[in-house]
């Protein structure tokens, strides 16, 4: 039951979030989504022991989270959040793969674990990515931008539609879980013989409220089309953030930067 | 069962990406033209409905564990499998985008998953045809059974070969199936259950929406054959063109394809060769799970599949580990600026 | 249009469980009148409203708005020229947000772009609502909510408005701004409610439901200082001409 108030919250805070003003939230919505795509395919490019590599990438995340003026704790909850299923998998990594990979000074390490790491690396940046993108952006112009990117208006309409009325039927699911819990003697979880009936019941009431929805819209002339009507303004500082990050993510792809930058600091090149 | 992008390569994330973009494309077209004006509503709140549902945890007695709704069968049983499919994709893209359930790259592949399945075969060529002999309990509980279950055992196999294929994880494909499927059998049985008990309510409550369910033209006597080969062209072709731009570090998947084309491979010998046999009994695709055995002396073929995988340059040395130190603090130290200046500026501006 | 009369001839509904909602109704109204429609729960009122803006058609009888009989053919029109305004704001407004709720009838109308910006925007001055055009309607609080489901309607220009309960669940200040709002308009109104103290600040005239039927039709002030009509129907007098607790009059 908890699962839903907890989420609940992170949907409007998400929410407000993106109503705010800043630099990134003012740059064009196609542009955000066209990076943070880009980003997490060039991140999930790298190959599977890669950890240095990858370091340089973070860049993208910390100057949105910077200039967007994000807080963090929100996202650092939802990552940990999600890792656990992702560890589940990786962890066998290290497990099954004992070969030595690499020896750090006196320390040998097996590629598993170097593996392993770099998951939980990858991991990291692409969630971070992907939340960072509707913290700046919203659903609406998400969808705005999916449409720009040619994907059907059914669908497009269909997530909107889901998104505005999910606020609705959570509110409605915990009421009616608060009004059953009120009333049962267990405290997790709604038995098992009660649960058809009460999502049966929600079932139903869903499915009088989208007639009385379509008889709302048959009223207002529906005619099978919805309609909406947005613009956004592509600016010469949108392609200038789409072009940099692109040249900074193949730059980072192509060179380990960070080993090279070590190299020079431990005064590998004379 | 929501695929995270950790594990997924992007030639597995593309190709799947193609597919589900052609099957959204497909049921798009479908359902504007044929769905009744009434159903886009109903498809939102439905949806949003089974969104929710989702977050109601009910216990399982007699295990003392919990579980909840997956939901696409109850969709599929009230939308048709067109409206269905595209209402499963837009709330694992909102559990994407919102909540980060899932990755943006491995959208393709959860979408597939968890939408083609249940809507487009479990529903069809299972319940359907189980339910077409007349509706009541009986046939009800044993349709949305027998479809849940194999429309989660697909599903699940599905996520099997894409973290498989994608070679990021090290677990060995009759292993990681072995892990897998019995688990999701059992979520396959709940899921069967939980659909049937809502199902049989609204026959009973309201018997009238069931029996007026929009399926098109019955796609259970359609053929899913061409459906199915016009998929797999397309992802093959996919694939091909994509890896030919993949990065150049030969992942799981184009090394399975080299094996699979016959590139000649020498015998192995001596005990490898035993285990040769044995593996290429048990398991399907055998050649996976040697790359764990040292190598023996003189084994060329051996020395090969070891050169061929990942490349071992890890990028992870002292040298490595003090340059992304260094990195992490000038990026880091970059964006706590950033975000104090703009603080002030917003302390200056009220 | 000063010819625009609504007029109903012996309307009978019954649902498709064939329970009858409306039993032989019969009524007319003129332009820019304002009528309420008052009765106990499940007299009839919320579907004789619906019979009215053409969702329901009635199984026997006629309906007609201005020159137009409401059938298959005409629900265009008749979508254009009656707004109905339902009972839960939240299934009137679907869209992501204020500007395109409002927004949604005119360009089903086929209205161009800057026409329909200015609509809007005069819908929402209208009922007080211009400040939250970009807000998602989940955001807003009951009496916000309400104000711009009126606003959805009067975008359309129509010429007719009806209401079902438009100030149940309002706190008293979000109510009194309705009803001073339904008070400026020059539509024809048709409004069903319990609140007959709003009827009474709104209405000139009321008609009675009861069973489906016409019990009473007239003035405002009649009907409530008929007993007899207010206690068949199950209904009391509007608070404000109930006794006065502190002078007992």
């Amino acid at each position: 039951m908890n699962k839903i108030e907890h989420r609940w919250l992170e949907l409007r805070y998400f929410d407000e979030l993106a109503t705010r003003e800043s630099v990134i939230h003012t740059l064009h919505p196609t542009i955000k989504l066209l990076t943070t795509l880009v980003f997490i395919a060039i991140v999930a490019s790298f190959s599977k022991y890669e950890i240095a590599g990858l370091i340089p990438m973070f860049f993208y995340p910390f100057l949105v989270i910077g200039l967007g003026n994000i807080p963090i704790g929100m996202i650092i909850k939802r990552v940990l959040l999600t890792l656990p299923f992702v560890l589940f998998i990786g962890i066998f990594n290290p497990l099954l793969d004992q070969a030595i990979l690499v020896q750090i000074g006196p320390v040998p390490i097996s590629g598993g674990i170097v593996s392993f790491v770099s998951i939980i690396i990858r991991f990291t940046l692409s969630v971070v990515a992907a939340l960072l993108l509707i913290a700046t952006t919203g659903i609406d112009a998400i969808c705005g931008a999916l449409s720009n990117l040619g994907v059907p208006r059914v669908v497009v309409t269909q997530i909107l539609f889901v998104y505005r009325y999910l606020h609705v039927l959570i509110e409605e699911v915990m009421k009616t879980i608060r009004a059953y819990s009120l009333r049962s003697p267990q405290s997790d979880g709604v038995a098992f013989k009660a649960w058809g009936s009460l999502v049966g019941l929600l079932l139903l009431r869903a499915i009088d409220r989208a007639q009385r929805i379509y008889q709302a819209m048959l009223c207002r002339g529906f005619d099978g089309e919805v309609r909406i009507v947005r613009s956004w303004q592509l600016s010469k500082g949108d392609i200038a953030f789409l072009l940099a990050w692109l040249s900074f993510f193949i730059i980072v792809r192509s060179i380990n930067i960070p080993e090279w930058l070590g190299t020079a600091l431990l005064g590998g090149y004379k | 069962m929501h695929m995270a992008d950790a594990l997924i390569s992007p030639t597995v994330g593309a190709i799947m990406w193609a597919t589900t973009t052609g099957i959204v494309t497909y049921s798009a077209k479908k359902v504007q033209k044929e769905l009744d004006e009434s159903k886009v509503p109903l498809m939102g709140v439905l949806g949003a409905f089974i969104f929710a549902a989702q977050m109601i945890n009910f216990s399982i007695p007699a295990t003392g564990s919990s579980g909840h709704l997956g939901g696409a069968m109850i969709l599929a049983i009230l939308l048709g499998p067109h409206a269905a499919f595209l209402t499963m994709a837009s709330i694992l893209t909102i559990q994407a985008l919102v909540f980060a359930d899932g990755g943006l790259l491995a959208l393709g592949c959860n979408i597939f998953n968890l939408g083609f399945f249940p809507c487009f075969i479990a529903y069809p060529l299972i319940y359907k045809r189980i339910v077409k002999e007349g509706v009541n309990k009986k046939s009800i509980i044993i349709g949305t059974s027998l479809a849940a279950i194999i429309g989660l055992q697909m599903g699940s196999l599905g996520v099997v070969l894409e973290t498989f294929l994608s070679g990021i994880t090290e677990l060995p494909f009759t292993a990681f199936l072995l892990l897998m499927q019995p688990v999701h059998l059992a979520i396959g049985i709940v899921e069967g259950m939980v659909t049937a008990a809502v199902i049989l309510f609204i026959l009973k409550e309201r018997p009238e929406i069931i029996h007026s369910v929009p399926g098109g033209k019955e796609l259970g006597t359609l053929s899913m054959k061409p459906v199915l080969i016009g998929l797999l062209v397309v992802a093959l072709v996919t694939g091909g063109v994509v890896s030919w731009f993949a990065s150049s570090d030969p992942d799981g998947l184009e090394w399975s394809i080299d094996k699979a084309a016959g590139k000649a491979l020498e015998t192995p010998e001596g005990i490898h060769s035993i285990l040769a046999e044995v593996q290429k009994k048990i398991a399907i695709l055998p050649d996976y799970n040697f790359k764990e055995a040292k190598p023996a002396a003189g084994e060329e073929a051996k020395e090969k599949e070891v050169a061929a995988w990942p490349s071992v340059d890890s990028g992870l040395s002292v040298a490595g580990i003090v340059g992304s130190l260094f990195t992490l603090l000038v990026a880091g130290s970059i964006g706590k600026l950033l975000q104090t200046l703009n603080r002030r500026q917003q302390k200056f501006s009220n | 249009m000063s010819h625009h009369i609504i007029e109903l001839k012996d309307v009978e509904y019954a649902y498709p469980d064939q329970t009858e909602a409306l039993r032989g109704i019969s009524f007319r109204i003129v332009h820019g009148e304002s009528v309420a429609i008052i009765g106990a729960n499940g007299a009839g009122k919320s579907t004789l409203l619906s019979n009215l803006a053409g969702i329901y058609t009635p199984s026997k009888g006629m309906i007609r708005i201005g020159d137009y009989p409401i059938n298959k053919q005409t629900l265009t029109h008749i979508r254009r020229s009656v707004g109905m305004v339902f009972q839960n704001p939240d299934d009137q407004l679907f869209m992501p947000t204020v500007f395109d709720d409002v927004a949604f009838g005119p360009l089903n109308l086929g209205l161009p772009p800057e026409e329909v910006k200015q609509r809007v925007m005069a819908a929402l001055e209208t009922v007080g609502a211009a400040q939250l055009v970009h807000r998602p309607p989940y955001k807003l609080s009951g009496g916000q909510k309400r104000a711009v489901a009126i606003a959805t309607v009067l975008s359309m220009l129509p010429d007719v408005l009806i209401m079902d309960e438009p100030s149940a669940g309002l706190d008293p200040f979000a109510r009194r701004q309705v009803i001073n709002l339904l008070q400026s308009f020059d539509h024809t109104r048709i409004i069903a409610t319990h609140d007959l103290d709003l009827v009474a600040d709104v209405c000139t005239r009321t008609i009675v439901l009861a069973e489906g039927q016409v019990i009473a039709d007239g003035p405002t002030l009649h009907i409530f200082n008929d007993a007899a009509v207010l206690a068949k129907s199950g209904l009391e007098k509007p608070l404000r001409m109930q006794g006065c607790p502190v002078c007992n009059s």
